[in-house]
């Protein structure tokens, strides 16, 4: 087998004004999760439809197990499955239906799919579920059938775009088993997702992109280490203490403390160097704010959101440009570009 | 897994063995034929009608409304009764019905185009017209079905085609043949407009001139000239005078010939048209 599952050198993809896609380079080794982080319109799912050959690039490279997406795009769809943001099944139809059609234009006899269709139900938990349509499935059943439509015939590699936007915790643990199943088996997946700890959970490595290019790339590890351990959430009894606590927090911690718009709470992003010591220097700066006599109502250390990631990725928060502007796209593209 | 885990569908719990058994990756089945992709395609069709079965609607309800209403507004004035009329009308009035319904394949395919399953259809390494053709396959069934309806009525009213059976069967299957090549100019347009209402009045603005200025109601003769030249050249009208032909018992090759021709030109421009816009989606 062909050691990288992804190769990309400087993909392009634009519409209209808006570079959704924007010189990505990206390697992906076989047999591990990747992960690609980024805001909603960072360009993951465009991405992510030139691999699976549903998009033509506008410029750069792309290969699939050596295939290139263009050239050999049939080699390539031979070997990828692609369960896509919005449910890649037909609501109209039944669960069985829905794996039964797959699984004869995959090729299988008539008797043959129903097996798989069948054997996939089961493992995936839908046998009950099999003949209703799937208009009438949870987000989570929907999402699983998916992705065992997904793995009919078992693909070299599996594109998941944010495959638990939406969904319940227990749906998203139940998917995040299933996905840490599939790649134990050989498949090479390709994790979207706007959650960091989610990539961080399930990838071997993270591509973090924004405005259709890689700001970042490491194990989680690396990144978690340059993007801080995580940030001090701090809620204070009396707002009066609450420029003695910054004082106190902004020493210990060796940070810059954020006043939220809450008069008494306070954020304070660990520092990067080593990822592992923030509890440990949350609990101290915990104790040294108690010897200073304020009264911590509520304390938490939270794991970096993906707005803190970026921030200390780019120096900009992501609401800054497209990312909070996702129904605009290209107004944020022209953001990015006069901040550049 | 016990019973329990399964009733609620939100308490499963992924098992390693069982998901690893279904993964283990067993031989991969070539390729599906065109075909046989197609066919497949053509299921889906027919499980769509089984799951909406009130869509059926405008195959059934929509051509007994026509049938009727046109047999008795022109029977009485233009052949002295409804029963006259029907002789020349009947032939017509089918061929109007089934090519005013072939817009629904637009309509179908634009609806289907927004939604995520598309995607998983083009990603698939099967021959790629098969996703169109399926939905086509599944309108013909439509096709037959509204013909079939209409054929009934007709009977019931008192139309009595002279050629018997089998003329009866061949006009519908020409007129059923024509309408499949037909539809592929509204698998273009279901994928190039934006929307199911634009397919619809595009569809509008072509079938409505298409269907009432030709030879269906009545005998092009009375006509100004410049209408007996559209109407001439006009395909409906030779699809309505090869159905004529079939159904009366005195088939004219030429004019069948004319519209086989002409179904076979549509799928060529409107089929390549439909699978450039199709690949570029």
């Amino acid at each position: 087998m062909h050691d990288l599952a992804i190769e990309t050198s400087g993909l392009v993809k634009t519409f209209g004004d808006n570079r959704a896609v924007d010189g990505l380079d990206l390697t992906v080794p076989a047999g591990t999760v990747y992960g690609v982080l980024g805001p909603n319109g960072a360009g993951k799912t465009t991405a992510v439809k030139m691999l699976a050959t549903l998009l033509r690039p506008d410029g750069g490279e792309a290969r699939v197990f050596g295939h290139d997406v263009l050239r050999e795009a049939d080699a390539v769809r031979g070997r990828v499955s692609l369960t896509g943001q919005y449910a890649s099944v037909d609501e109209e139809m039944t669960g069985v239906e829905n794996l039964v059609l797959l699984g004869r234009l995959l090729g299988h006899r008539k008797a043959a799919a129903k097996d798989r269709a069948m054997q996939l139900l089961e493992a995936f938990g839908l046998t009950e579920a099999a003949r209703r349509q799937v208009k009438n499935y949870s987000g989570g059943m929907r999402r699983r059938l998916d992705i065992a439509a997904s793995i009919l015939n078992t693909p070299d590699l599996l594109f998941l775009d944010e495959p638990t936007t939406g969904l319940d915790p227990r749906s998203r643990n139940q998917v995040w088993d299933i996905i840490r199943i599939v790649v134990a088996h050989g498949t090479t997946v390709l994790l979207t997702t706007q959650y960091l700890d989610e990539a961080d959970r399930l990838a071997g490595r993270i591509a973090v992109i924004d405005h259709g290019r890689v700001i970042a790339e490491g194990t989680p590890g690396e990144l978690k280490s340059s993007v801080g351990s995580g940030a001090v959430h701090v809620r204070l009894r009396d707002a009066a203490q609450r420029p003695e606590a910054e004082r106190v927090l902004a020493k210990e911690l060796n940070t810059q403390v954020h006043l939220e718009a809450d008069p008494v709470a306070l954020t304070a992003r660990i520092a990067g160097d080593d990822a592992d010591a923030g509890p440990e220097r949350a609990s101290r700066a915990l104790a040294a704010l108690a010897a200073s006599g304020i009264v911590v109502d509520d304390f938490s250390l939270g794991q970096p959101s993906l707005d803190e990631a970026f921030l200390a990725l780019t120096g900009a928060p992501p609401g800054e440009h497209s990312l909070a502007l996702t129904d605009h796209p290209a107004t944020g593209e022209n953001a990015q570009e006069e901040a550049a | 897994m016990s019973a329990t885990t399964t009733e609620t569908g939100t308490s499963f719990v992924p098992a390693a063995d069982m998901l690893g058994a279904v993964l283990a990756p067993g031989v991969r089945p070539p390729r599906p034929s065109a075909l046989s992709a197609s066919l497949t395609f053509g299921w889906r069709a027919m499980l769509k009608i089984k799951h909406v079965p009130e869509q059926l609607f405008d195959v059934t309800a929509f051509p007994i409304m026509m049938t009727l209403m046109f047999t008795y507004l022109f029977g009485g004035a233009l052949a002295g009764s409804p029963t006259e009329y029907l002789q020349f009308l009947l032939p017509g009035i089918m061929v109007t019905s089934v090519v005013m319904i072939t817009m629904y394949t637009g309509v179908e395919v634009n609806k289907d185009i927004e939604k995520g399953v598309f995607d998983r259809f083009r990603s698939l390494p099967i021959w790629r017209p098969s996703t169109m053709i399926g939905y086509l396959l599944g309108d013909a069934l439509r096709y037959t079905m509204a013909s079939t309806v209409i054929l009934v009525v007709g009977l019931v009213l008192g139309f009595r085609p002279q050629g018997g059976v089998v003329g009866v069967v061949a006009a519908i299957a020409l007129l059923v043949a024509f309408s499949f090549a037909f539809s592929w100019i509204w698998t273009m347009f279901g994928l190039l407009l934006r929307s199911e209402k634009s397919v619809m009045g595009v569809s509008m603005m072509v079938l409505f001139p298409l269907t009432f200025l030709s030879n269906v109601y009545v005998d092009p003769q009375t006509m100004p000239g410049w209408l007996q030249a559209f109407v001439g050249v006009n395909p409906i009208s030779h699809l309505v005078t090869a159905a004529r032909s079939l159904m009366a018992g005195s088939p004219d090759a030429g004019e069948v010939t004319w519209v086989l021709v002409c179904g076979a030109l549509s799928v060529v421009i409107f089929g390549a048209l439909t699978m450039r816009l199709y690949n570029r989606k």
